[in-house]
């Protein structure tokens, strides 16, 4: 089927290719400019982080050599050929696998509290006063802005080596994330609860015990289990600093080259990871609907 | 408070029963799980080492160590760890740059809307999953061992988690790409990469340049403490501080990680707003 499309004059014609080409060539030139910039900022940073392609090339080949060696036995055989001898060490690993769970379930909850605990003074329409909400939210935001593993490094000289430091670690760093995610619930509540108990004359603890909580209790308990899922992976490598959990095996087995053992742990460690996923996920789904898994 | 009268107060119980007389599993669900909670915080406690007179005695270094720390301090180092810190985000930019150009091949082959065919995703996603369940430190141990310390370990460290990161990601956002502008390329006659070219990138480009933008910024922080394995940057001057007990170097140090980051926040919030306005950032 043929249309004839009707073609404008060609003097309106000309102005409105004209502003197109301007408009295209303004865009054009913007987009270069970007990635000039875009691309002397990666040559600066590729010269201060010493990229050597050279280096990377010839050593390529170690990287795929690598998983090679780690997927051998010491016999020569491939790993999965004798299970028994790739996971000869099953009963303490999964022992310290245990240790890392439980550390960043004493973390998590640790943190949970004390977080809790704070949110409401952080949270702008529960705040008692301007200063404490304002102190509350600087410490808060040091507490998630320095690394967890930094923590542990001066909980470990703090407290001695072990897991201590590494569930006061994850601890310190949950109340900084928890309690910023918390008080952004608070924030989005309705007031109307809290009016009606003010009204009856409540204490300001008790507005946010029978007002705010019971609005709030579902938020929180999800994010907590989604920073749960996160302080497993945290406190899997809590060990590299001493700070207790299956680590510092890990560490131990890469710098002494003990190649089966290293996909071992990390095959342990990604199960975990996985399962500890899928699980929360679920009890999320369970307690709060479809959308709350998001 | 007045109560209602006696039979009126029967007959509403007769009359909704399940209001008055919850189940037992309903009434004690939220007690036991509490109770369960509590039982096993407990248990770590004690399996973890947890000790009243351990954490005095913590407590009690840690407010040594906080004493010393005042005033922060870098001695005769700055210059060392302007060094450093310029190392620290150079990591982090070439990292995450290096980690998004070969994710985005790669997530096309994670899109349902592209491969529709599920043998051929599944292996895709667990293989992206699988990296992404393995931490950045784990990556850079690895690194080292390739090729050798420095920063440029950390460099490839960074890339590989975030390739399995932006992989899942990128996909994700090609999914819930319009179909329409797609159907309409091949309509015109195009070919399958033409789609993608012309349908699906200019779609898909600009939550990706913020996806990318913003973990640039994450990656500030995770490239502070992949020097503490030996891959470089401040993390490693930070690690070898703590270790030598300067504490007035060691507040220094965390004081401009601080400082960087938040700037890094700042600069990057500015230009992911340019790129996709303000209401797209989520």
């Amino acid at each position: 089927m043929t249309v004839a499309v009707p073609l404008l004059p060609s003097q309106q014609l000309a102005a409105l290719n004209d502003a197109y080409r301007a408009a295209m060539m303004r865009k054009r030139i913007r987009f270069t400019v970007a990635s000039a910039i875009f691309a002397a900022a990666l040559t600066i940073a590729a010269i201060g982080a010493e990229v050597n392609l050279k280096t990377f090339f010839t050593y390529l080949g170690n990287f795929a050599s690598y998983f090679d060696r780690i997927l051998t036995l010491e016999d020569g055989t491939r790993v999965w050929t004798n299970v028994g001898e790739w996971f000869w060490g099953w009963r303490k690993w999964l022992a310290l696998l245990g240790e890392t769970i439980l550390i960043s379930y004493v973390g998590t909850l640790a943190g949970a509290i004390l977080a809790f605990a704070l949110n409401f003074l952080a949270a702008e329409n529960t705040s008692p006063a301007p200063w404490l909400r304002f102190t509350v939210k600087r410490l808060m935001e040091f507490c998630r802005t320095v690394p967890d593993i930094v923590f542990a490094l001066i909980f470990v000289i703090a407290f001695g080596l072990g897991p201590m430091a590494g569930v006061l670690a994850i601890m310190i760093h949950s109340v900084g994330a928890l309690g910023k995610l918390y008080s952004e619930i608070v924030e989005n509540i309705d007031m109307k609860p809290v009016e009606g108990v003010r009204s009856t004359g409540a204490s300001w603890v008790s507005c946010m015990r029978f007002a705010v909580v019971p609005q709030v209790a579902a938020g929180f308990a999800s994010y907590t289990l989604l920073r749960f899922e996160i302080n497993v992976r945290g406190a899997s490598v809590m060990g590299f600093v001493g700070a207790g959990g299956i680590g510092q095996e890990l560490v131990v087995a890469i710098r002494k080259f003990y190649y089966s053992d290293v996909s071992a742990i990390l095959l342990m460690i990604v199960v975990t990871v996985f399962v500890i996923d899928i699980g929360t996920g679920w009890v999320r789904g369970r307690l709060f609907g479809k959308d709350a898994r998001a | 408070m007045s109560l209602l009268p006696p039979p009126e107060r029967e007959r509403l119980r007769s009359q909704y029963p399940e209001v008055f007389a919850r189940p037992a599993s309903a009434r004690l669900a939220t007690p036991a799980m509490i109770s369960g909670a509590a039982a096993i915080f407990l248990f770590g406690l004690v399996d973890l080492d947890f000790s009243p007179a351990r954490l005095v005695a913590g407590f009690h270094q840690l407010g040594w160590i906080t004493m010393m720390m005042i005033p922060p301090d870098p001695g005769s180092s700055l210059p060392a760890y302007l060094v450093a810190l310029g190392e620290t985000l150079s990591i982090a930019l070439l990292g995450t740059t290096i980690g998004a150009l070969v994710a985005l091949p790669v997530s096309l082959l994670a899109a349902r809307n592209i491969v529709p065919s599920g043998i051929f995703r599944f292996p895709v996603r667990r293989f992206l999953d699988s990296i992404r369940g393995v931490d950045t430190l784990i990556w850079a141990l690895v690194w080292i061992n390739v090729v050798g310390l420095g920063p440029f370990a950390g460099v490839l460290a960074i890339a590989v988690s975030d390739f399995g990161a932006f992989g899942k990601l990128f996909s994700e956002a090609i999914e819930t790409a319009d179909r329409k502008q797609v159907e309409g390329i091949r309509a015109s006659g195009g070919s399958a990469l033409h789609e993608i070219r012309f349908g699906l990138m200019p779609q898909v480009l600009p939550v990706i340049a913020g996806q990318v933008l913003y973990f640039i910024e994450s990656n500030t922080r995770s490239a502070t403490i992949i020097g503490i394995v030996g891959a470089g940057g401040i993390g490693l001057q930070l690690a070898e501080q703590i270790r030598v007990l300067e504490w007035q170097k060691v507040s220094f140090l965390i004081l401009m990680i601080l400082v960087a980051v938040a700037a890094i926040d700042w600069i990057s919030s500015k230009l992911r707003f340019a790129i996709i306005g303000r209401r797209a950032v989520a």
